[in-house]
């Protein structure tokens, strides 16, 4: 499925990957967080091979996956109940990282009483808690709303500033990938390969009105062309290039090109 | 207030149950040993209570109840999670589990009377046995439910074995597990009057055959039923209220 596929992500660095439909994007998360083993080749961090389900990494999902049985509090602090932190110490870090994702008033709320916003955030506050080298991020707001997404984005943006841990992030947004990340890397369609690793020479901290400037524009049109390669398709002549924020193309619905993106990676 | 409100109609069906009861019987002009006025049942009732004609039988019929549920129910849930997670355990237990479940319990009974005794021990058996197979299925049904993505949340956070059953597994399966325990205690109840009536030397099942025979007391074995029926009624509503202390809040 992926094929001499190799990058490196540099600390504190966040890195998008966008690719076809069914071009591994999900399955290359599962192995970084070693989840799947690879056929062959490593994945290591900080020098240190990766092998089996790897403590140094977080995990947030494309679904929140919280317990429906556990209160926000409990659900946040149940990776260190497994690791066996004594409930003292796990309540206040968990604590802490409600507090990070803004969710401290609702420590006690049950998953069915929050919205589908607090509950990825929660679950994105579970895969801090055990202070993880690397956070990877699997599509984390394809079950959300365009303009929760989209506020979505901006806390990510914020929380990012404030752990800067180095991340991982899987989408199909080319909009979301450059106003989120510092590269994005373009992978082809099976066997899976890197076909292009794009700077985003966006400054931080970034804003909203940054999806409306030239340089993310140029980013994005880049990005995009690159997947179209990957797709060998040609983008349509009618396509509106670099004189719109190419998220319209988000908002407005999706372009016939842009449909095969839509569900797994 | 709303509560009482709430309660009204229940109440109401209840006397209307009563007086239908009673009318039947004015209409009819049935003789007591065919059926009996409500109000004669619920006198004969209260005096077998409290002139404890009734306690020891209901104490009998109770402990054979719990113990039979609890080993039933226990053997029922370590069957149902081996038939979920293990292909193998499936092939080789589902035809005996299914054997047995089809086998009526009135013709094991006495055979299993004969076996254990006229005392507690075949009592049990017989109620573990028809308690069995509800919460084997409920139990079965709830682990293979448990959502995957969860699971694989669990191996990404290193979980044991155990952990994941513990954190995991049995808290999903939980509400199909109650399920079952709700009809597995009505038919606890069941078993253990069968039981009594295939051999017991206790118990109501014992109470109502010699209400019906030797003491010829028919409102005795009215006051009997209605005892059974109550014993029924409290024991499911307590998995209904364990249910709703255990899952109310998440669901």
């Amino acid at each position: 499925m992926l094929h001499e596929l190799s990058f490196e992500v540099a600390q504190h660095q966040v890195v998008a990957i966008v690719g076809p439909n069914g071009s591994g994007k999900s399955t290359l998360l599962r192995v970084v967080a070693g989840l799947l083993p690879p056929d062959g080749g490593s994945v290591e961090i900080h020098g240190r091979p990766v092998d089996d389900a790897d403590p140094r990494v977080g995990i947030v999902f494309q679904e929140p996956r919280l317990l429906p049985w556990r209160r926000a509090l409990a659900n946040v602090s149940f990776p260190l109940e497994l690791a066996g932190v004594p409930p003292h110490s796990r309540r206040s870090r968990a604590l802490e990282l409600l507090h990070v994702v803004g969710l401290e008033s609702f420590a006690q709320a049950y998953p069915h009483q929050l919205s589908g916003g607090m509950r990825q955030r929660l679950s994105i506050a579970r895969a801090l808690i055990r202070n993880p080298s690397v956070l990877l991020l699997d599509e984390p707001f394809s079950a959300l709303d365009a303009l929760t997404r989209e506020r979505f984005n901006l806390e990510l943006l914020g929380l990012w500033h404030r752990t800067r841990t180095t991340s991982l992030l899987v989408t199909h947004s080319i909009p979301e990938a450059v106003l989120l990340a510092d590269r994005v890397l373009v992978l082809s369609a099976r066997p899976a390969t890197v076909v292009a690793d794009v700077a985003v020479d966006l400054p931080r901290p970034r804003r909203p009105d940054d999806l409306d400037g030239a340089a993310f524009s140029r980013t994005a049109a880049l990005v995009r062309a690159h997947l179209a390669a990957a797709l060998e398709e040609e983008l349509p002549a009618t396509e509106p290039a670099s004189e719109e924020p190419a998220d319209i193309l988000e908002r407005s619905g999706s372009p016939a090109w842009f449909d095969p993106f839509r569900g797994d990676g | 207030m709303a509560r009482l409100r709430a309660a009204l109609p229940v109440i109401g069906l209840a006397i209307a149950f009563l007086l239908g009861w009673r009318l039947l019987v004015l209409l009819g002009g049935y003789p007591v040993f065919i059926l009996p006025a409500p109000e004669v049942v619920g006198e004969r009732l209260l005096r077998a209570w409290v002139q404890g004609t009734m306690t020891p039988h209901a104490v009998s019929t109770l402990t054979a109840i719990g113990w039979g549920f609890a080993v039933g129910a226990g053997l029922a849930l370590i069957a149902g999670y081996l038939l979920a997670r293990s292909p193998l355990a499936a092939r080789l237990l589902s035809p005996y589990i299914v054997a047995a479940q089809a086998t009526p319990i009135l013709a094991l009974a006495p055979l299993l009377a004969l076996w254990f005794g006229t005392g507690l021990a075949s009592k049990v058996v017989i109620c573990a046995l028809i308690v069995f197979f509800p919460v084997a299925v409920a139990t079965m049904v709830g682990i293979r439910s448990v959502d995957a993505r969860l699971l694989e949340l669990g191996r990404s956070l290193r979980a044991t074995r155990w952990q994941v059953f513990r954190h995991l597994e049995l808290p999903a399966a939980l509400p199909a597990i109650l399920g079952g325990f709700r009809v597995g205690v009505t038919l606890a109840v069941i078993g253990a009057i069968v039981a009594e009536w295939a051999g017991g030397d206790r118990g109501l099942g014992v109470l109502i055959l010699l209400a019906r025979g030797s003491l010829f007391d028919i409102p005795l074995m009215f006051a009997t039923l209605v005892t059974i029926a109550l014993i029924g009624l409290v024991l499911y509503l307590l998995v209904v209220l364990a249910e709703r202390r255990l899952i109310g809040a998440w669901r």
